[in-house]
């Protein structure tokens, strides 16, 4: 049996581009989504995020500011079903979560896009998704970059040390 | 692991990843050293945003690319234009503070 290989090896080329696909609108992975492009930024790699299917309210206006965390069918957040589905009970949740995040310096998913923006992150939105859930692009950020089909986000991928996440 | 690093006629202590151990250590010409090291072209604005980033650490506040768009010495797209390839952890080096450790 072979060891696994754990060095660092001489050839290694480090990430050059990150490409995020945003399916979700639950506000815990809408940040995981957001602090992995910003943080590719800070480390100067080039990063792009795809929102499809409900990954679009995160850059929907009116919708971007009132993103809930999932208090049914989510273990981690210890929560009985039945309670969690209590009315308030998301409300509750989530307000607990964006003070701790504040604590953080996490900024309003608003001012967070504005600094991807700022910082020269893509944002593309899915073509498929918006013809599907009728959403007009007068709805969505002004910082928005444009609205693409897959083969146009897997073309922009094109190139050496490219990544591509789901989430 | 500490290492001593020599920047023009001065000699500084460093980490492992060339961040400055000792604040008391830094003068102008090593942050110019650093900023060749760094392929960065020095101007005034440059040195604005090392002054801003020396003041916090000396404050104890914690840096993120937030706080610096917040600051009114550098907009968040001005701050990548000056240092790009890496913002926050290239300006830190050179105004001879910590790495920040801000994910943000």
């Amino acid at each position: 049996m072979t060891s696994p290989e754990t060095k660092k090896k001489e050839d290694k080329k480090p990430i050059k581009k990150m490409m995020l696909i945003l399916s979700k609108a639950t506000i815990d992975n809408v940040y995981a989504c957001f602090i992995l492009a910003n943080g590719a930024r800070m480390e100067g790699i080039e990063s792009e995020i795809f929102f499809t299917f409900f990954g679009l309210e995160a850059i929907t206006k009116k919708k971007l500011e009132h993103l809930h965390v999932a208090t049914v069918g989510n273990p981690g957040m210890h929560i009985p079903t039945l309670l969690g589905g209590l009315p308030g009970m998301e409300a509750f949740a989530t307000n607990m979560m964006k003070s701790e995040m504040e604590k953080l310096d996490i900024p309003p998913v608003g001012e967070f896009l504005e600094i991807l923006s700022a910082s020269g992150t893509k944002l593309w939105a899915c073509k498929l998704a918006m013809d599907m859930f009728h959403i007009n692009e007068k709805a969505l950020i002004d910082d928005l970059d444009g609205v693409l089909t897959v083969g146009d986000f897997y073309t922009r991928a094109q190139g050496e040390n490219t990544h591509l996440l789901f989430i | 692991m500490i290492v001593d690093k020599i920047y023009g006629e001065l000699c500084v202590t460093c980490n492992e990843q060339g961040y400055l151990t000792d604040l008391n250590q830094w003068t102008k010409d090593v942050g110019l050293e650093i900023a060749k090291e760094e392929n960065i072209v020095m101007t005034d604005k440059h040195w604005d945003v090392i002054d801003y980033l020396q003041d916090q650490c000396r404050k104890q506040v914690a840096l993120s690319i937030r706080k610096i768009g917040k600051s009114g010495v550098v907009s968040i797209k001005e701050f990548y234009q000056l240092f790009p390839n890496g913002p926050l952890k290239i300006s830190s080096r050179i105004a001879g503070i910590p790495k920040p450790v801000s994910c943000i």
